[in-house]
């Protein structure tokens, strides 16, 4: 490995004899500002463009019922919820690889972003990274409190130095590499469906 | 001069447009309809041309800086458990990855998509030194199926049709060839990945923005490929290309406004995935590569090509990309942001590329970052001008025209002299189709009867 660290020398050394001598000052990112921005319906119509769909489930009874609605033919049900039993439980799983076989995963977004229709998921949601992606088809919990405007009011919330995987998601994976045309589940979740739903103060179903 | 390593851009371009009725219009039409997407998503933002300047300073801050942010970077990184190597060239790169991946045992690994590992050609050499790659990206794996390297930076698989699509999976996985619909041709490649992303003992992403206050990275997929490969095998190996620093987590909500809007027209990919430091029970191995970019940092006329964001929104706007097709530009970069690249790594190579333009300028109003294509792609043609890289027709013309257009009084007395002339120029000289394919299809605008100087002496005098 010495050589590499002798290529980091190098590197370092070139970027200073060669970096400009303007020096440019780092802007200032201003608030931008959009009053009475409807952020809930803003949310939907962009989640929606994006391929999701969102639903008022209003109790926990009503999320298992729309749960049940949605994906009747699920057999594996993956919970990283306390609102959701599910039929396997994410903290138990030691390996990623475990979660081949799920159908439906189900997790709590911290939070979600009006202007693009996207929810922020972190490796301590989801508990192990790979159920958001592994899972045939996603359910997200989100307190429709907890939407924000645009994507500079996302990251002042997120904490980057607190998690090690953190993303971004707007609706199903998706592609439209044949001919340009959108095509919903190229490698991640089939589907995604919101359910806005406050947590729950009572303690977790064990 | 020997023109054998040459790459000729308009020679290639013809054929694309020669091939068939079907490929070129088709193109052209995908890159227009994205850009008009681009266009109606970025009128919606009332502060979008102020983003692109935030978006311009940052990244030209950045890079005034770049030795301190790198330095930063490397040190928030390795303190959050991931293992930093620095890569002076595209060699040391493919030794860093391939002794990575030895040290681990790996024989197979499933990659997302990487402009920088197109660069630097690290698939090949992964191949002959046995290591199975797969990519996992549905363009890109098309695209390795069929051997080509992918012709657009975000849609690599964009000059094909749904019917060479379907005739080269039932050629590569035996698929049905008559079966050309695109669910079902993305649902054979989602089962086709799934055991292969299972079975991987590493995964490899790019990176499309590294923070240097948090140490982390950032990749944008629609597919979410890059989130599978980074969370089911043990180890994930990033490669980031050094000026994809940015100093702090609040500039990612400036970029990430512009990259999708500008790439694609959407407000975000579906996937915009943060990983500081290695997931919980993996190990994450970042590789820092240079290969040529600190020598552009100290360029004048070309260094601003160091903020592209790899959008794309420059080669859906180009008039002669969506003509040409990627591949064309015989390079790892094609469109506008290739013409000004490409000649950084090799010269000579790519001489040809800065005249395959109209400099019509388009790409520098879409720019995100604000980078100056158009121009550059002109002060490109003097270097090559000077280094006598031009083809001799090209020579003679623009010796007589940079004589002309250097001396007045010979321009005003050019202008009617060149009038008549190119009534009878046209077909045998000036688009004559072997001297000048790009002829073809076009005619020149009519000569007005009246020279600009005329009818100013005779109205504003």
């Amino acid at each position: 490995m010495s050589t590499f660290k002798f290529s980091r020398e190098v590197i370092l050394g070139t970027i200073r004899a060669n970096v400009p001598k303007q020096q440019v000052e780092h802007p200032q990112i201003p608030v931008f500002q959009h009053p009475d921005r409807p952020l809930k319906s803003e949310f939907e119509r962009r989640l929606q463009q994006a391929g999701g769909a969102s639903h008022d489930v209003g109790t926990m009874a009503g999320a298992e019922s729309k749960l049940m609605t949605l994906h009747p033919g699920a057999k594996v049900i993956c919970s990283a919820v306390p609102e959701i039993a599910g039929t396997r439980r994410v903290e138990k799983v030691r390996d990623p690889h475990e979660l081949a076989d799920v159908d439906v995963g189900i997790v709590r977004a911290r939070f979600g972003v009006a202007e693009t229709g996207a929810i922020w998921l972190t490796q301590e949601d989801l508990v192990v990274d790979a159920l958001a992606v592994l899972s045939q088809h996603l359910i997200v919990l989100l307190d429709p409190d907890q939407i924000v405007g645009d994507m500079h009011d996302a990251y002042r919330r997120v904490r980057l130095d607190e998690t090690s995987y953190g993303c971004f998601m707007m609706g199903p994976s998706a592609t439209a590499d044949v001919e340009a045309t959108l095509v919903h589940g190229a490698q991640g979740a089939r589907s995604l469906n919101i359910f806005f739903l406050p947590p729950h103060s009572a303690p977790p179903a064990n | 001069m020997d023109n054998a390593n040459q790459v000729d851009p308009a020679k290639s371009a013809e054929l694309f447009i020669l091939h068939d009725q079907v490929h070129e219009p088709m193109h052209d039409r995908f890159l227009w309809a994205t850009m008009q997407r681009r266009d109606a998503e970025a009128a919606a933002i009332p502060e979008w041309e102020e983003l692109r300047e935030i978006a311009s300073k940052i990244k030209e801050h950045t890079l005034t800086h770049l030795d301190h942010y790198l330095e930063a970077f490397e040190a928030n990184a390795t303190k959050r458990g991931a293992h930093v190597h620095w890569a002076l060239d595209a060699a040391e790169h493919n030794e860093i990855v391939f002794s990575i991946l030895k040290d681990h045992g790996v024989e197979e690994m499933i990659k997302s998509k990487s402009m920088l590992q197109e660069e630097c050609q690290m698939t090949p050499f992964l191949q002959s030194r046995g290591i199975k790659v797969i990519e996992s990206d549905l363009g890109e794996r098309i695209q390795q199926l069929d051997g080509q390297p992918p012709s657009h930076i975000v849609f690599p698989a964009i000059h094909k049709t749904r019917k060479d699509v379907a005739e080269l999976f039932a050629r590569s996985v035996g698929t049905d060839p008559n079966n050309d619909d695109p669910h079902f041709l993305t649902e054979v490649m989602r089962n086709n990945a799934r055991p292969r992303f299972l079975a991987a003992g590493a995964g490899m992403t790019g990176g499309n923005f590294a923070v240097a206050e948090t140490g982390t990275f950032m990749v944008c997929t629609n597919e979410g490929n890059a989130d599978i490969g980074a969370s089911v095998p043990p180890l994930h190996i990033a490669s980031i290309g050094i000026e994809k620093l940015v100093p702090r987590v609040e500039d990612l909500g400036v970029f990430l406004r512009l990259l999708s809007r500008s790439a694609e027209g959407t407000p975000l990919t579906q996937y915009s995935s943060h990983f500081t430091g290695p997931r919980k029970g993996g190990e994450l191995h970042i590789v820092l590569v240079d290969n040529g970019r600190s020598r552009r940092l100290g360029m004048p006329d070309f260094w601003h090509s160091l903020k592209c964001i790899r959008c794309g929104a420059c080669m859906n706007t180009c008039p002669v990309y969506r003509r040409s097709g990627g591949l064309a530009y015989g390079a790892t970069y094609s469109g506008p942001i290739g013409v000004i690249l490409d000649p950084t790594f090799d010269e000579f190579k790519y001489s040809e590329l800065p005249f395959h333009s109209t400099l019509c300028g388009s790409c520098t109003d879409v720019c995100p970052v604000k980078i100056d294509i158009s121009d550059q792609i002109f002060k490109w043609r003097r270097v090559m001008a000077k280094k006598g890289y031009l083809p001799l027709a090209k020579r003679l013309s623009f010796a007589v025209s940079g004589h002309v257009l250097g001396h007045p009084e010979e321009y005003h007395a050019m202008e009617k002299v060149a009038e008549p002339a190119i009534d009878y120029a046209p077909h045998f000289l000036l688009y004559n189709r072997s001297l000048n394919p790009w002829g073809r299809d076009r005619e020149l605008p009519q000569i007005v009867k009246q020279t600009f100087r005329e009818w100013y002496l005779a109205n504003r005098s």
